[in-house]
Formats: structure tokens, C-alpha cells, sequence
């Protein structure tokens, strides 16, 4: 602590008059205000109705309630492992380390949309399939993929008006077909993306379903050149329509249950299919297909081998974060995946501290 | 060094000033951060290397501190003044320390990868536990508070002194040089 051996310098100057002295320190709070007050404006304080990844999340949570412990969206699921075998195909486009020839060890989580993890199977819900590449250099790449050709939404305000817009009415339990009318007229490109969505028949689970990244990504190449790319998982088993037998009588988890006795049976595989887009293509658009005559590249074969109950340590707890990308695989200019990124953040952070309940999906289900 | 000296060496006045900016930059991406979908995704990704800038340059503050002779506080400070000062600055350096290690820590534990630069990463020094997550991840808001408070009352601290009692302690720590009178 230094000590003092100066005299002091304030004798030299002339005392400050009363209204002098006020001024200075009404000087001073208002310097002290505006530095508080632009940290505030930085934070959304003074707009209150911004969309922002918590009130976001906030709406999942008014329209499915709270489960504690679990994913805010997509709640229902069950953990998968396999890995990844590249064909060196992919590497043509993108000097990630995942498309050199080699095998690379994939976490994945197989699960259902909404944020009720108790939900019944049914034949028309969406499914999805998360996957973290894990790569031996300590990169990963995380994907979260549906098996719908597009979105049904192409900003976060899109999502989140149809969130509120398809919530069950509770005196009929179904949307309001009011409100969904009201959405579609304010939101014209998802009524175009759910006639696209819904001209594609289900296909009976999990194991032969296409898998879409939906979302335009950016594939950089060692000297620097970047092509706009969307990736699928699309099947090895043959594609087979859901059964209406199965549709007129769903149990609780068949969706699930069916893939377990596959998986028992033998390894499940999809092959990792890039589509190259041109320039002109939208990338900042999920809502849009690409035109059909694009290149497809079939970058290598993913199999899954085991499954698993949620559990600590396990697919439960990785974030599928769609921006976690090794080198060689970018963001595009698409504003969902920055919104998507926030969003299961800030869905993470929620559940991550509070008190885990078991999945619908149980040890013992993934024995049977 | 001469006993009138009055301002702090260069290399102290450079660490103060770069790291004043360094963590007004991050407090501020910090809150915008957390409330911004559009722009979540670019401020997260300068957030996380510039952290560990923040914990690399903070230690080599300290040391350099250690070797250095400080200007004397000036008379116009009380014995109980000084002991604040000296304490919230303790505080300070203890907060700037901490929190990037915080951050760091909570990163491991929800298992992110950590990217510095390009294929640059960071190991996780936590094992993989959300719970440790979560409380590492409600410690790092606290923090950053408690850090944008302390910053203000030593910002108010200095403004008084200069504005109302105008017994120089600004020119201590000015980035120009102020000759000794």
C-alpha cells in the first residue's frame, strides 16, 4: 500500500461556490446514469417486448407447462450411440476432420416435438434426430435434424406466433382455428412450407425416416472457397408408409418401442447426403426448397448401434446447439440458426439445475 | 523510482486502460448477449476467446503490479478512503480473475467445445456434470454484476475526486503523461 509524503494540491485551488459544487455533482450523476443506463439499454430493459430467447422459452413453458429437468422442446427422446464413417466424398466441399476417411464416435438423440416429455406417439408428429460428432481433435459438430423438407418457419418471431397460434384451446383441446387463420395470413410463407410439408407421407418410424438439417450451413474448403450446403440423414432401411392399423390405435410409445426391436435386430443406417447449392439458392430462407436437379454428395454412412434410457452424463445432457460446427462447416446467413443457438442455450440452462425426473422412455423399455 | 513520483509507471496505466476497455466490452456483450437472438451467435463467439484474453492479461497484471512502485495516494484521502481503495481493488482483481475461470468452468461442465481461434481449443478443467453447469452458470451473472457495480463506484470514486475535491488522483492513472509538480 503506497504511503503518503506529498503535500496536498487542493490548497492551490479557489473553493467551489454552492451552486458551483451542485453542478458538478448533478455533472457526475448523470455521467453515472447514462453509463447505467446504456449497460440497461444493452440488456432489453427498455424494450420489454423484444422477442428474446427467454421469453421465447417462456412460451414453451405458458403452453406445455414446466417439467422439470427436461428439454423445453422436443422433451420426449431416447439416447442412441454409433459413429460415423466418412467416404471422403464430403471433403471435396469442406476440410472438416469428420470428412476425411476415418470413423468418427456420434452421440444421438432420437425425440419428439413439444415440450410435454410424456406425450403420446403419434403417427403425425414430427421426429428428430440430434447428432454430435465427436472427432478425436477435441472439435464436435452438432446438428438437430427433423424429418420435414422445410420449416414451417423462417424467423424467430415466425416460430414463436405459431407457437402461441397452435397452443389447444383448454375448452376444445384443439388451436383455435381463429388464431391459426389469423398466423397463416401474417405468415404467407409458412402456409406455402406446410403444403410442401404436408405432401409427404409418414413413414413408419424412426429407423426409415429422412432426416433434414432444414437450415443452409456453409462448407469451407482448405483454400478458403465456400459453398452453401444443406445435409440429410436418409435411410438405408427401405422406406415403408406408417401402418393405419398403427395410426387408428397408437400406444403411448411406439415410435420409440419400434426402433428398440429394430436396433436389437442390428445396427440402423443412414447415409450422410450433402446437397450443394448454386448461387441464387436461398440460404437465409428454411422455408424454401432447393431445386431438385442440385448435386447431392453422399459423404459417408452413419450407424447406430446402441440405445439408451436418458441418464446423466448422456445425450440428457448435451445441448444439440445447431452453431456448435467444426472447422470447415460455418453459419449461413440463415437468422433461425443465431435464434436456434440462443434458444437451446438458454432451454439448457433452464433444465440443467433442476431436479431430473426419469424419461418416458425407461431402462427397462430399451431392454424389451 | 524518485519519491515524488505521482503517477503510476506506463505499464501499469497500459494494463488499467486496456483492460477498463476489455471489460466494459465484455459486460456489455454479456447483457446484450443473453437478450439477443439475431446477434446471440457472433457476440458469444468473441466473448468466450476474449474471456480468456481477460484471465491470461489479468495475471500478468498482477505480476507486473508486484514489480512496480505506485504513486502515493494524495492527502485529500482519508486513512478509512484508503482502506476502501486498497480493498476494492483487492475485490477487483479477485472478480477479474474469478470470473473468467467461471466462465471457463461452465463451459467444460455442460461440455461445449471451447474454440479460441480457428482449431484452437481450450480443455475442459471441469468434468461433464449440468448441476455444476447450472450453478457455475447462475455465479457467472452474479458476478458480472457485482463487477459492473464495483466498476461504478470506482468510476463515481475517481469522478469525485477530479470533479468536486480536484486533488489530481485522475493524473495518477491518466494515459498521458502529467508532469510531477
Amino acid at each position: 500500500m503506497p504511503t503518503d509524503t506529498t503535500p496536498s494540491p487542493k490548497n492551490h485551488l479557489p473553493s467551489l461556490s454552492a451552486p458551483g459544487m451542485l453542478a458538478r455533482f448533478a455533472g457526475i450523476g448523470v455521467v453515472i446514469i447514462c453509463v447505467v443506463g446504456g449497460f440497461l439499454y444493452l440488456g432489453g430493459w427498455f424494450s420489454p417486448h423484444e422477442l428474446t430467447p427467454a421469453r421465447l422459452v417462456n412460451g414453451f413453458e405458458t403452453v406445455f407447462g414446466i417439467h422439470s429437468g427436461f428439454r423445453r422442446n422436443h422433451a420426449k427422446g431416447m439416447c442412441v450411440t454409433g459413429y460415423f464413417d466418412s467416404n471422403g466424398q464430403g471433403a471435396r466441399l469442406s476440410k472438416a476432420v469428420v470428412f476425411q476417411t476415418a470413423r468418427v464416435p456420434v452421440i444421438g438423440r432420437f425425440s419428439l416435438p413439444g415440450g410435454n416429455p410424456f406425450v403420446s406417439d403419434s403417427p403425425a408428429s414430427v421426429r428428430g434426430m440430434g447428432l454430435d460428432f465427436t472427432p478425436a481433435n477435441g472439435e464436435e459438430w452438432r446438428t438437430a435434424m427433423v424429418d420435414i423438407p422445410v420449416f414451417a418457419v423462417n424467423t424467430a418471431q415466425g416460430f414463436y406466433d405459431q407457437l402461441l397460434a397452435s397452443t389447444p384451446d383448454p375448452a376444445t383441446g384443439k388451436p383455435d382455428p381463429e388464431k391459426l387463420k389469423a398466423f397463416f395470413a401474417a405468415h404467407p410463407e409458412s402456409a406455402r412450407a406446410l403444403t410442401i410439408i404436408k405432401a409427404k407421407p409418414f413413414s413408419s418410424g424412426f429407423d426409415n425416416s429422412t432426416f433434414n438439417g432444414l437450415d443452409a450451413f456453409r462448407f469451407i474448403k482448405a483454400d478458403g472457397v465456400s459453398t452453401p450446403v444443406r445435409w440429410s440423414m436418409v435411410p438405408v432401411d427401405a422406406f415403408k408408409p406408417e401402418d393405419p392399423a398403427q395410426s387408428a390405435n397408437p400406444d403411448k410409445n411406439y415410435l420409440f418401442d419400434d426402433f428398440i426391436a429394430r436396433i436389437h435386430s442390428g445396427p440402423v443406417q443412414w447415409r450422410l447426403v450433402l446437397t450443394v447449392g448454386q448461387p441464387g439458392d436461398p440460404t437465409d430462407d428454411a422455408t424454401l426448397t432447393w431445386p431438385e436437379d442440385r448435386e447431392h454428395v453422399d459423404a459417408g454412412t452413419l450407424t447406430l448401434d446402441q440405445v439408451e434410457a436418458e441418464a446423466p452424463g448422456n445425450c440428457r445432457d448435451i445441448n444439440y446447439d445447431p452453431l456448435v460446427l467444426p472447422i470447415g462447416i460455418a453459419p449461413s446467413d440463415d437468422p433461425m440458426l443465431s435464434a436456434r443457438s440462443a434458444v437451446y442455450s438458454q432451454s439448457f440452462t433452464r433444465r440443467a439445475g433442476e431436479k431430473k425426473e426419469p424419461s418416458a422412455i425407461t431402462p427397462s423399455e430399451v431392454q424389451k | 523510482m524518485t519519491t515524488n513520483q505521482q503517477q503510476f509507471p506506463v505499464s501499469m496505466r497500459f494494463f488499467h486502460w486496456l483492460m477498463a476497455a476489455m471489460v466494459l466490452t465484455m459486460l456489455g456483450m454479456g447483457v446484450a448477449m443473453v437478450a439477443s437472438l439475431a446477434d446471440y451467435h457472433w457476440l458469444v463467439s468473441i466473448h468466450r476467446p476474449l474471456g480468456i484474453l481477460i484471465l491470461i492479461l489479468v495475471v500478468i497484471r498482477f505480476l507486473n503490479r508486484q514489480f512496480s512502485t505506485m504513486p502515493p495516494f494524495p492527502a485529500t484521502m482519508s486513512s478509512q478512503e484508503r482502506f476502501i481503495a486498497h480493498e476494492s481493488e483487492i475485490l477487483l482483481y479477485t472478480l477479474l480473475l474469478v470470473q473468467p475461470l467461471v466462465g471457463w468452468g461452465m463451459l467444460s461442465a455442460a461440455r461445449y467445445p471451447m474454440v479460441l481461434y480457428g482449431s484452437l481449443h481450450l480443455f475442459p478443467i471441469l468434468p461433464h456434470s449440468v448441476m455444476l453447469y447450472a450453478a457455475l452458470r447462475k455465479a457467472h451473472t452474479v458476478l458480472a454484476y457485482l463487477l459492473f457495480l464495483a466498476f461504478i463506484a470506482h468510476f463515481g470514486a475517481v469522478l469525485f475526486h477530479t470533479v468536486i475535491l480536484r486533488d489530481r488522483l485522475f493524473s495518477r492513472m491518466a494515459p498521458w503523461r502529467v508532469p510531477a509538480r
